[in-house]
């Protein structure tokens, strides 16, 4: 067991974990932050995506070991009362069908619009293209990204 | 709904009730709806065990069928609030107890359970009464106050009216008096509203679980923790069936938080206190398996047996459709068109890998489970069949689906859940990895047609044949229901029928035995037979020279639902115009459970890659009364993409009796940038509300199938249209 001091959502937390376990799990099961989707365990799908130090990655393949004093923003991080412009995009916009992915391409776009303020559609495909949404709501993403990218 | 409310709720569910109800108490569950109001109201009346109405007005409607991302925790509620006549902006919505009968689809025997499209269509008319009973019931009681008759008052939403003395009482203030009769009222039909009088069904509601989605607080099955629980994770037998015979853990067992495996009867379940222990033990588990099911399939190579045995007419079938007499016809024929399709085995992806929660008490003969589950009611029963105890005694714990698409229709792992936690006492949350979900994938069958048209010397349809060969789906999951059918297959058939009027028809059935786990997936076995069919229909079509949509519209003189949904997409994907340079269309039509779609795609292709590229989709769909059009809407994007998934990428093979694939690297699921831009046009008319979440899927594949052929003059007779085999027709 190694523990690991880090910054989840702003606040400072220590956790006991083997050296190797893949944050995701961490975050979900030890920190009880559910929000952050296992998908596929293997960056195939992006489910699992969060930010690191403001670059968003796919926790299932990031180790206890290499998170020490970073910082790590989850879904229920992203902002205090859950009303980001993608957010609000995405409820005007009727995104979500099952839900399960979008936590993860809401991380995946807002790294998007962090960089690119008013990306093309191209820029927004090419972004998102390792995110899976097995409902296929991305004809709706696409809109509520653009709509999140005018109302920001 | 605000994500607090959505708390309240659920944590009442999970807490139990402490004692509100005024009435109906569902016996042996525990009830989340009084508290859950009182907590933002006060007090509460529960009037139905479908409605509670708060004393601040507020109103909880059941929402009792599984949302797997089709709407229905909304569009249940919206039928239920019509007929109450409620102020929408005051309901909230929640998962009930899942007591069979009153909170069960009528169409599948008053149990909880949802396949095949059938939410709305089967509680349309039971909701609607429980609406109705609950609206009554507040105006009997508001007029026994007034000592006016029942019949001088009417409602407003949320308000019951007295005009001749300009009395009103909200629904809240009534809910301060009420008292529930101890049998509800008695609602005919003619009680019921109009379509032209609906105020909330036919308007496009925001979805009440949505904003829970963008911010991670909604709870799928995944999400649930209990406390004392461990973690446990599966191996399964590569071959479907076989047995773990002899199990080496030694390596599994230095995993720091590996505590135990369990021998199971096709998997061994690693157990731990992380996820992450349990998944690594995984990996480094040896297991020498014996026996199975699908013992040496290689299903490449089966594949083409099939289509031999489809074509080779000396081998009859189980006729499963048949009109006038198809033999005489293709005998007097001027002209036979023979044609073959092939199709491969899919699976579901859904993107919450399978998972339960279960605990099972220290006696071995209760439990209660946590999961998102289409199929509520078997689980219990499955749950209680393994404990061998009575299904009162499973209380069962749902949430909302990470996707199901058929394959949460099952109590497989409920049982497993429940097995592992009556072994190692203690409550087990079971995970499968992806690559355990796609290993063990429950798969939608591979088959191979035969299809033959007569014509006669006008080039007019005077016979259909078409012979259909692959697994029985329900072999596997339901054989009782097989045997019931007279092996008449009812979902690998599912379309194998049409309405195109043609006076001598065959339809077979030939029946292959391959031991595979075989599930309802999306649309059935329409996802296959459309294909067939409607790839067939065009072929006929362009062999004559003659429009194919024209052909379709000529053979559907009987039903005009069927023709207004072709003459719209020809309308809307500009049919009749000529494609830009490199691009084609390509057109279908289908009529399964009764709501007719059609669909058009425009494509081009790399001829050197073989990969096809779809630029538009059009659609256009009428399922009779439309509770949600926006939820139509995109259940119609949905079904799109998902059915491009199958077109173009996604195949499971059997290499020596194992599923070859692992993950999302090599099962190919639709992406951003393979998606086209999508048009959907949603037709209502005042018929009963037919189902929506997997009917377009049918018409996807083989108007892309048509739009290669019209590009290319080669027609693509093999889902999926991989790279690889378009380049193959290609050269």
């Amino acid at each position: 067991m190694t523990a690991v001091m880090f910054t989840i959502n702003g606040k400072t937390v220590k956790v006991d974990a083997q050296s190797d376990a893949p944050l995701l799990w961490i975050i979900r099961e030890h920190l009880k932050l559910t929000g952050t989707k296992y998908g596929c365990g293997a960056a195939q799908c992006g489910a699992c995506t969060v930010h690191v130090d403001g670059k968003a990655v796919r926790s299932c393949q990031i180790q206890m070991s290499q998170i020490e004093g970073r910082k790590v923003t989850t879904i229920e991080g992203l902002t205090e009362k859950g009303d980001h412009p993608l957010q609000k995009a995405w409820i005007v916009e009727q995104v979500p069908q099952c839900g399960y992915c979008q936590s993860g391409q809401i991380m995946q776009a807002a790294e998007l619009l962090a960089k690119t303020k008013t990306p093309t559609r191209a820029e927004i495909v090419a972004h998102m293209d390792g995110n899976i949404c097995r409902c296929g709501t991305y004809p709706r993403i696409v809109r509520a990204i653009e709509r999140a990218a005018k109302e920001a | 709904m605000t994500r607090h409310d959505l708390k309240l709720s659920r944590r009442g569910f999970v807490k139990g009730s402490a004692g509100l109800t005024f009435s109906f108490a569902i016996s042996g569950f525990l009830g989340a709806r009084p508290e859950a109001l009182a907590q933002s109201g006060g007090l509460a009346q529960t009037i139905s065990g479908w409605v509670t109405i708060g004393t601040d007005n507020s109103i909880l409607i059941a929402a009792p069928v599984a949302e797997m991302g089709q709407g229905v925790f909304t569009t249940i509620p919206m039928i239920v609030a019509e007929e109450l006549d409620a102020d929408w902006s005051k309901v909230r919505t929640y998962f009930p107890p899942p007591v069979p009968g009153l909170f069960g689809n009528p169409r599948f025997g008053g149990i909880l359970h949802v396949v095949a499209s059938m939410a709305t269509t089967g509680y349309w008319d039971k909701v609607r009464m429980h609406g109705a009973q609950a609206r009554r019931v507040l105006m009997q009681a508001a007029a026994d106050k007034w000592n006016v008759p029942l019949t001088e008052l009417t409602t407003e939403p949320s308000v019951v009216v007295h005009a001749p003395s300009g009395r009103k009482l909200s629904y809240g203030e009534i809910a301060k008096f009420a008292v529930v009769p101890k049998e509800m009222p008695k609602i005919s039909e003619a009680d019921l509203k109009k379509p032209s009088d609906f105020r909330i069904v036919g308007k496009s509601v925001a979805r009440l679980d949505i904003p829970d989605k963008t911010n991670g607080s909604t709870i799928y099955g995944i999400d649930v923790q209990v406390p004392g629980m461990v973690y446990a994770t599966m191996l399964r037998s590569p071959v479907e069936g076989g047995a773990p015979e002899i199990v080496d853990d030694s390596e599994t067992k230095k995993i720091p938080g590996v505590t135990q495996t369990v021998k199971l009867r096709d998997a061994v379940a690693i157990v731990g206190s992380t996820v992450e222990a349990v998944f690594a033990g995984r990996e480094v588990l040896k297991v020498t398996w014996k026996g199975g099911a699908t013992a040496g399939f290689n299903s490449e190579k089966a594949l083409p047996e099939y289509a031999k045995r489809a074509r080779t007419l000396e081998e009859k079938g189980l006729s499963y459709k048949q009109a006038g007499d198809a033999d005489a016809a293709f005998a007097k024929a001027a002209k036979v068109i023979s044609s073959e399709f092939m199709t491969d085995y899919v699976h579901h992806a859904q993107m919450e890998p399978m998972n339960v929660t279960v605990s099972v008490n220290e006696a071995g003969d209760a439990a209660e489970i946590w999961m998102g589950s289409q199929a509520v009611t078997v689980s219990i029963g499955a749950v209680a069949g393994l404990l061998k105890t009575k299904p009162d005694r499973i209380r069962f714990n749902q949430h909302f689906l990470g996707g199901g698409f058929g394959r949460r229709a099952y109590p497989d792992l409920p049982v497993y859940g429940a097995a592992i936690s009556r072994e190692v006492k203690k409550p087990v949350k079971l995970i499968w990895t992806r690559e355990q979900d796609v290993k063990a994938a429950w798969m939608r069958p591979q088959t191979a047609h035969f299809l033959q048209a007569a014509l006669d010397d006008k080039g007019a349809v005077i016979g259909w044949r078409h012979r259909v060969v692959g697994e029985a789906t329900t072999g596997y999951s339901q054989p009782a229901r097989l045997e019931q059918a007279k092996g008449l297959d009812p979902l690998t058939l599912e379309g194998a029928e049409h309405l195109y009027e043609i006076d001598n028809l065959s339809v077979e059935y030939l029946r292959e035995i391959r031991g595979t786990a075989l599930a309802a997936w999306r649309a059935i076995g329409s996802g296959f037979n459309k294909f067939a069919i409607e790839s067939f229909v065009d072929e006929i079509a362009r062999e004559q020279g003659v429009d194919p949509v024209e052909l379709r519209l000529r053979m559907l003189q009987k039903h005009p639902r069927g023709r207004t949904i072709i003459e719209t997409v020809a309308e809307m994907s500009n049919w009749k115009a000529k494609p830009a340079e490199g691009r084609a269309l390509g057109f279908a039509y289908a009529d399964v459970w009764n709501t007719p779609v059609a669909g058009a795609a425009e494509i081009s292709l790399d001829r050197k890659s073989g990969r096809v590229h779809v630029h538009r989709f059009w659609t256009a769909v009428n399922p009779g009364i439309v509770v949600n059009p926006d939820v139509v809407v995109a259940q119609c994007e949905s079904n799109v993409i998902y059915g491009l998934g199958q077109a173009l990428r996604e195949r499971n093979t059997f290499v020596d009796g194992a599923i070859a694939q692992s993950n999302f690297n090599d099962y190919e699921v639709m992406r951003m940038s393979d998606v086209p831009e999508i048009s959907v046009k949603v037709i209502s008319t005042p018929d009963r509300p037919t189902g929506i979440g997997e009917i377009v899927l049918p018409v996807v594949a083989p108007a892309v199938a048509s739009a290669i052929f019209a590009l290319t003059g080669k027609r693509m007779r093999h889902l999926p249209f991989t790279d690889e085999r378009v380049r193959a027709a290609l050269s």
